[in-house]
Order: C-alpha cells, then sequence, then structure tokens
C-alpha cells in the first residue's frame, strides 16, 4: 500500500506542476494577479508531494520491499543501511526522482527568495521552472516509475544489490551534488527564458541571476570533483580523469556555466553582452539535459552507464527538443531586440571577459566533439571511430592553458577603457615570480618533464599571483574587501592550483606495475613498497583479501597502505579498493591487480605528486563561488531595485 | 535570417543526430544481433604481438568458441577484464580476444600489465572484423557454437552472471569438463 502513496504522490505533484508552468505563464501574459497568486502554494504542494515520494521510496528501501521492483534490484538484505538510503539514486528510476526532487527544492529555493522582483518575472520564472518539473515528472512516470511493484509470485526473498561499484561514500554523495549542480542551471535558464518572455533584460535582472547560477556552479564543481576522486581510488589504477563520456556529460555544462558566471558579470557592471548572456544560460542547461540523455539513453557506452533504454532516449529527446528548441527559438526571436548601451574597448576587462567566454566555449566545444564524434559517424552510417582520449590530450590543455593566460592578463584590466599601461607594473612583476617560482616548483623540486607541464606549473603560479595583486592592495590602502572580490579571488587562487596540481601530476607521476610475492620489494624512485602479506577480510555483503604494503623511504619504513580485492556476493563481481597514503605533497598509491597464483600478485605501485589538489582545488572554486553568491548587494539593494523594476513592470503591462 | 537563428538550427541538426543514434542504438538488455542464428563472419587478421602469425577463425570450426571486442581506449572494458580473467581460468572454451582500432603497442602493454585472458587475440586495425560481426561499441561478447553460428552477443561489460547465464549454459554438455 505504502509505494502506491509514493507513485500516487507523484502523480498529483504531476498536476501541480502543469498548474504552475499555466497559471505562472498565463497568469504573468495576460497580468492576472489572481491566476500568479496560485503558482507560489503551488510550488509548496509539489514540493511536498515530491518530499513524500522520496520518503517512500526510501522507506520501502529501509525496511526491505523487495516487492517494489527497483528494491529488489537495487539493495539487499546484507546492505548496510546507509547504502540502503544512498541506493534510492543508484540506478536510473530512483535517480530521476531525485532529479525531481533537487528541481522541486531548487523551485522552492527560488519561490521564497523571488518576492522582492516583479510579481509577472517572478511568476514567469517559476512557471518556466513548472514545464521542466512537469516534463521531469512525466517521464518518471511515463518510462521510469521507481514504484513498480513485482506480481506476488515473483517477489525475490532477497534483492539483487546495490551495485558494487556504488558501494562507497563519496559516490553515495556525488550524484545528489551533481544533480543540484546540473539542476540548478535550470533556475538560470528559467530566468533567461522569463526575460525573453517579458522582452527586457536588464543589469537588475543580472543581478538576480547571478547568485543563482554562481550556486549552481558551485555544487556542480564539488559533485564533479567527487566523482574523480571516486573514480581514483575506487576504480584501481590511479586516474583522476577518463574523458569518459558521463565524465564529460558533467564537464561541459561546468565550462559554459563558468563562462555563463563571467558573462553575467559583464550584463550586470555594464550591461552588455545580453543575448550573449542569454545563449550561454540557455546553453548550460541544454548541456544539463543533453548530460542526463546521455547516460540515460544508452546511444554512448561508458564506465558509468548502467542502465539504458532507448525508449527513454526518444522521450529524453522529445524533452530535449521541446525545452531547448522552445527556448532557443525565443531566442532567434527575442534577442535581436536587445540593445547593448555602449561599446568597449578591445583590452578593457570586457574585452577579456569576452576572450574568456570564447576559450571556455571553445573548450565545451572541443569536449562535445570529443563525446559525440561516435555517434555522429554511427548516425551518418561512416566507420565507428573512436576518438579517444588522444582527441582530448592533443586539444583540451591548449585551450585550458591560454584560458589561464588570458585570465592572469585580464584580471589587471579595468572595466570600459582599456590601458594596460596601468596594469604594467603587476603584469612584470606577475611574470617574473610566476617563472622564478614555477620553474622552482616543476624543475627544481621534480627534475624535467613534459614542456607542456613546466608550462603549466607556471602559468598556474601567474594565476595565483595576479588574482593576489587586488586584494592584497586593497588590504594595504585599508579598504574594506566585498564578498564578491573575496569570493572571486579564492576561486581563481583554485584555478592556479588545480592547473599546477594536473601539470605535476601528469607530468611526474611514478607508476610501476609489477608481480610481487611476499617480502618483495619494488623500487619507485627514493620510495620502494614492500609487499608483506595477505589476509582474507570480510565486509557485511562481501569476503575478499587485503594485502600489507609497507612503504620504505631510503629505505625506512614510512607507512602500510592496505589496498583490497572484494568478492561482493548477490552481483558476484570484484571491486579494487586501492590503498592510498596521502602526503602533503603526494600520494603513495597501490592497487591489488591480479593473483598470479603461488602467493604472488601483480601489484599497482605509483607516487602521484600533488593530485589531491586537484580535488582541494575544485574545493577553492566552490568556496569562492558560495562567498561571492553570498555578497551583501544580492540581498540589501534587492528590495529597493524590485521597487523601482516593479513600477515600471506595471506600467508596461496596462 | 539573422545570426540568432542560427543556435536553433544548429539545435535541430544535432537533434535530428541524437534520433538517428537513439534509433540505431539497440536495447542493450535485449540487444539482438543481426547474425544471430547465423555463421559467423570469418575472421583473418593478424595476431597481436606476432604479425607474422595469422588468426583464421575457421581454425576454431567444430567446437563453440567465445569472441570478446575490446580496445584500450574503452572505459568499460577495463571494467570487465576481471571478470574476464576470472573466465579464462575456468577454462571453458576458448576466449578469442578482438581488438579493436586499437594500437599494437598500448594492447600489449595492457595485456601484460592487467593479465591476458584470451587464448589469441586478433589486432583489427582498420575494423573491418567488428564491422562484419555488427559490433556498435566495445566491448562486445560473442558466442559463436560448434557449427559456427551465432547464438548470443552481450553489449556491455560481461559479468559473472551474464556468463553464467547466458554463456556457460550455451555449451553443450559434453563441452564441460
Amino acid at each position: 500500500m505504502i509505494p502506491e502513496l509514493g507513485q500516487f504522490a507523484l502523480v498529483l505533484a504531476l498536476l501541480l506542476s502543469g498548474a504552475q508552468a499555466y497559471f505562472g505563464l498565463w497568469g504573468a501574459h495576460r497580468a492576472n494577479p489572481r491566476f500568479m497568486a496560485v503558482v507560489r502554494p503551488a510550488v509548496a504542494g509539489h514540493f511536498v508531494l515530491v518530499s513524500t515520494a522520496m520518503a517512500v521510496l526510501i522507506y520501502a528501501f529501509v525496511n526491505f520491499d523487495f516487492s517494489v521492483l527497483y528494491v529488489a534490484s537495487n539493495s539487499n538484505s546484507a546492505l548496510p543501511t546507509f547504502y540502503r538510503v544512498a541506493a534510492l539514486w543508484g540506478a536510473h528510476e530512483g535517480s530521476l526522482l531525485l532529479w525531481g526532487w533537487i528541481l522541486a527544492l531548487w523551485t522552492l529555493a527560488v519561490a521564497m527568495f523571488s518576492r522582492n522582483l516583479p510579481p509577472s518575472f517572478a511568476s514567469r520564472v517559476i512557471g518556466v521552472l513548472g514545464i521542466v518539473s512537469f516534463c521531469f515528472l512525466l517521464f518518471t512516470l511515463y518510462t521510469s516509475n521507481p514504484f513498480e511493484r513485482l506480481p506476488v509470485e515473483q517477489i525475490p526473498a532477497d534483492g539483487r544489490d546495490l551495485n558494487p561499484v556504488l558501494q562507497d561514500p563519496a559516490l553515495a554523495i556525488h550524484p545528489p551534488l551533481l544533480y543540484t549542480g546540473y539542476v540548478g542551471f535550470a533556475v538560470a535558464f528559467a530566468f533567461a527564458c522569463a526575460a525573453m518572455l517579458e522582452g527586457k533584460l536588464d543589469q537588475a535582472w543580472a543581478r538576480w541571476t547571478r547568485p543563482w547560477t554562481t550556486l549552481a556552479w558551485c555544487f556542480l564543481s564539488v559533485g564533479i570533483a567527487l566523482g574523480s576522486w571516486w573514480a581514483y581510488y575506487e576504480l584501481g589504477w590511479g586516474g583522476y580523469w577518463f574523458w569518459d563520456p558521463v565524465e564529460n556529460a558533467s564537464f561541459m555544462p561546468w565550462l559554459v556555466g563558468t563562462a555563463l558566471i563571467h558573462s553575467l558579470a559583464v550584463t550586470e557592471k555594464r550591461g552588455l553582452f545580453k543575448s550573449w548572456t542569454l545563449l550561454l544560460a540557455i546553453l548550460a542547461f541544454s548541456l544539463s539535459l543533453l548530460g542526463t540523455f546521455l547516460v540515460r539513453s544508452g546511444v554512448l557506452v561508458s564506465v558509468h552507464s548502467f542502465a539504458a533504454d532507448p525508449e527513454r532516449g526518444m522521450f529524453i529527446l522529445a524533452f530535449l527538443v521541446l525545452m531547448i528548441g522552445g527556448a532557443l527559438t525565443l531566442y532567434s526571436w527575442r534577442a535581436p531586440l536587445l540593445k547593448s548601451p555602449a561599446g568597449f574597448d578591445g583590452i578593457s576587462r570586457e574585452a577579456f571577459l569576452l576572450y574568456n567566454n570564447i576559450a571556455l566555449v571553445l573548450a565545451a566545444l572541443v569536449v562535445f566533439i570529443g563525446t559525440l564524434a561516435p555517434l555522429v559517424n554511427d548516425a551518418l552510417g561512416m566507420q565507428s571511430i573512436s576518438v579517444g582520449p588522444g582527441w582530448f590530450t592533443r586539444t583540451f590543455p591548449f585551450i585550458a592553458l591560454a584560458l589561464v593566460v588570458l585570465v592572469s592578463i585580464g584580471i589587471h584590466s579595468a572595466w570600459k577603457r582599456g590601458k594596460l599601461s596601468d596594469s604594467r607594473r603587476r603584469l612584470g612583476i606577475g611574470l617574473v615570480v610566476a617563472l622564478v617560482v614555477g620553474l622552482a616548483i616543476s624543475l627544481g623540486a621534480y627534475g624535467p618533464g613534459k614542456w607542456l607541464s613546466i608550462i603549466g606549473v607556471v602559468l598556474g603560479v601567474w594565476v595565483i599571483v595576479s588574482s593576489l595583486f587586488d586584494p592584497i592592495d586593497r588590504l594595504r590602502r585599508r579598504l574594506s574587501l566585498s564578498r564578491a572580490v573575496i569570493g572571486m579571488t579564492i576561486a581563481h587562487l583554485g584555478l592556479g592550483v588545480c592547473v599546477i596540481a594536473i601539470s605535476t601530476v601528469e607530468s611526474y607521476t611514478i607508476e610501476r606495475d609489477v608481480a610481487l610475492g611476499a617480502g618483495e620489494t619494488v623500487a619507485l624512485g627514493r620510495y620502494a613498497y614492500r609487499f608483506d602479506s595477505l589476509q582474507p577480510i570480510e565486509g557485511p555483503n562481501y569476503d575478499g583479501v587485503r594485502a600489507q604494503v609497507t612503504v620504505l623511504r631510503d629505505g625506512k619504513p614510512l607507512t602500510v597502505l592496505h589496498p583490497e580485492k572484494r568478492n561482493y556476493w548477490v552481483q558476484r563481481s570484484t571491486m579494487t579498493e586501492a590503498g592510498i597514503h596521502s602526503r602533503w605533497n603526494m600520494d603513495l598509491f597501490a592497487a591489488l591487480g591480479e593473483d598470479l597464483q603461488g602467493g604472488r600478485w601483480s601489484v599497482r605501485a605509483q607516487l602521484r605528486p600533488l593530485i589531491d589538489y586537484v580535488w582541494l582545488a575544485a574545493g577553492l572554486m566552490a568556496l569562492g563561488g558560495g562567498i561571492a553568491a553570498s555578497d551583501r548587494r544580492y540581498r540589501a539593494r534587492q528590495a529597493a531595485e524590485a521597487a523601482a523594476t516593479a513600477n515600471t513592470g506595471t506600467a508596461e503591462a496596462t | 535570417m539573422n545570426r540568432f537563428i542560427l543556435p536553433v538550427v544548429v539545435f535541430l541538426a544535432l537533434a535530428g543526430l541524437l534520433y538517428v543514434g537513439v534509433r540505431h542504438s539497440p536495447n542493450k538488455s535485449t540487444m539482438v544481433s543481426a547474425l544471430l542464428g547465423k555463421p559467423a563472419p570469418v575472421i583473418e587478421l593478424p595476431v597481436l604481438g606476432d604479425p607474422t602469425r595469422t588468426f583464421n577463425s575457421r581454425e576454431l570450426a567444430g567446437r563453440p568458441w567465445v569472441i570478446n571486442v575490446w580496445g584500450t581506449w574503452c572505459g568499460e572494458c577495463r571494467v570487465e577484464h576481471e571478470t574476464l580473467l576470472a573466465i579464462a581460468k575456468q577454462n571453458r572454451v576458448p576466449l578469442v580476444g578482438l581488438n579493436w582500432k586499437d594500437d599494437d603497442e598500448a594492447a600489449q602493454q595492457w595485456l601484460t600489465q592487467l593479465g591476458n585472458p584470451y587464448s589469441v587475440v586478433a589486432a583489427d586495425r582498420e575494423g573491418r572484423s567488428a564491422i562484419d560481426f555488427g559490433v556498435y561499441g566495445a566491448p562486445e561478447t560473442f558466442f559463436i557454437d560448434a557449427d559456427g553460428l551465432v547464438q548470443y552477443r552481450h553489449v556491455g561489460a560481461m559479468t559473472t552472471e551474464v556468463w553464467e547465464r547466458e554463456f556457460l549454459s550455451r555449451l553443450p554438455k559434453a563441452a564441460m569438463p
């Protein structure tokens, strides 16, 4: 009975989101305050209903209700409680429900914090979000109902267990964060659509949109970093990024979202780039939807796509055409009407932000081509070619490094007028410091490596130095630092750290794959790994072996690693748990390969310098974004602005 | 026509492409091959690591065998590799590897590092044999019976469960040790 309640709640939520869309959009169009008044209660009701559905499914998982197909397929009586809850998003149906719930949460937040916006505008924003909710819930109920029951005679005594790949703390919280980022771009998308429907886009619009976009971007950053971290220690071969279609699917919206954040800054400060900002807002969400499409439709095979079904693919495609096609049609009609008030100089801050935008979009395009090329070939009936990591490593680093150069220079430029002569001193000092420190790090600490990596380290240091000039200067002059500036600085520091870390780890990783028996040692530079022993282990739903590997530095024991090999009983799959010891400057990594019989195992031994800083950098970026999004001007001035715009808004409507 | 129409035009073209992609994309769980019940295409390719030797699938006629399509560029092939090693250890049926559009050196390094589950690996540099088999993406695994007929096709990473349910079950009793 209880699972049916969940399904019923979803059906009601679907109807309410329809009401939300209809009354929000039509009410704003007819300037009917009674219609628009329906919108917020509908959002609240929608949220409560989707939350109910979530709670019901969690209840079914926690209480081992194997009569529910989804629970039976993704849970097991031996599965620990934590993973029984996380199993909710362990496969397709539950992931969609989570998507819908997060959208309901974002919509609720928008409804709560948009009271200061002009009523017709807020109503349109929520209306557009209503359409997105409606499509998603329809998709969930029609193709992927998580509450589907098994006939009584087919109810299994025990479930088929959660995919062992997913039984990990980082991966358990990775999807919610990632989805929060993806879905958050729906808010920016809705703001863009609402502005196009109103036919009006001003600096106030950019100010309303910015914090939402930045916040979504923060979640996406952390989500991507968590996924990468998980792949690093769980997949067992020590890499942190594989240019896998599913990774790319989350990376493309991130790149475009980064461009959007910066383009919004120009629109807010100077009222420029209006149509470009709109396009980016549409694009960021489109890529989020495309990500869902790629992961869920099975058009691309990938490490991460656990379920695939062409019927679902067709539905998502129809959804894509409706949402993105609709928004872009609206764009082709309304964007020409937007006028930018002023021009700008070729080396002004506006110009540099534009160049950065171009670099970011180009980077996204490169990833896009690499991800979809196999599909294109397939569709055209040509030989299926795999673009593979080669394409990405040949193209992406160059665009990324060009971007980093643009950041380091552009950060010194002033709004509107372009005179780099003012900042020539800063540019000079920055470059010299970057060269000295960068070369000291890459050549001094690590020795000769790939030239691209050395350039990367230097440029990374340059970004850090460049982004510190302004805040330090302000502090010396005893000026206050706004949260916007602090946030921006931290995020740019994150970029610098990220570039340094990736450059270092790409060039100076030492890895050996060797066969080791008890007592044997493999040398890695100053370090050596000694394979001591192997013990059987047993977990709640798996058994396996755990090795003891002692790491020696200069012959002295430093630490002990415990890589594991686990056999999960129900799905009968083998998982590798790497043994990792993180030091401040490197990771000592060991993973068990295969049993070579006779007590010998193939062991993967690696030293990965600075790798933890890749994820730390993502954390810094997200932190910076969070601080910037909490800047005072988004809260304090909102009320006054809104009052002023509301007047003009009603004047136009009448 | 103004430049603001361009995005929607590009998008619709892409949507068309995705449409074709989805229509072509077979359902992974029940994916059938046009080859099912038909004779398996003959493979005649150089052996990986030893270009002087040629692998000819006719040599396997008269006994069931399994062919697995893989490449070092394929993420999911890594995922299934452990399972393949375990399968190879059972030694129930010859497991032929079809190394698809790969680099010889990378492929050999892969097998040295991760272990080699294959009784022989054919190097399909041009992807000809993969096309004959109608391979749509790596990894894919086919079961070919003693009469040389394709009996089963699995798309995606091999799992122990699929192996036991779909492959081992198709082995004639006589072939069991």
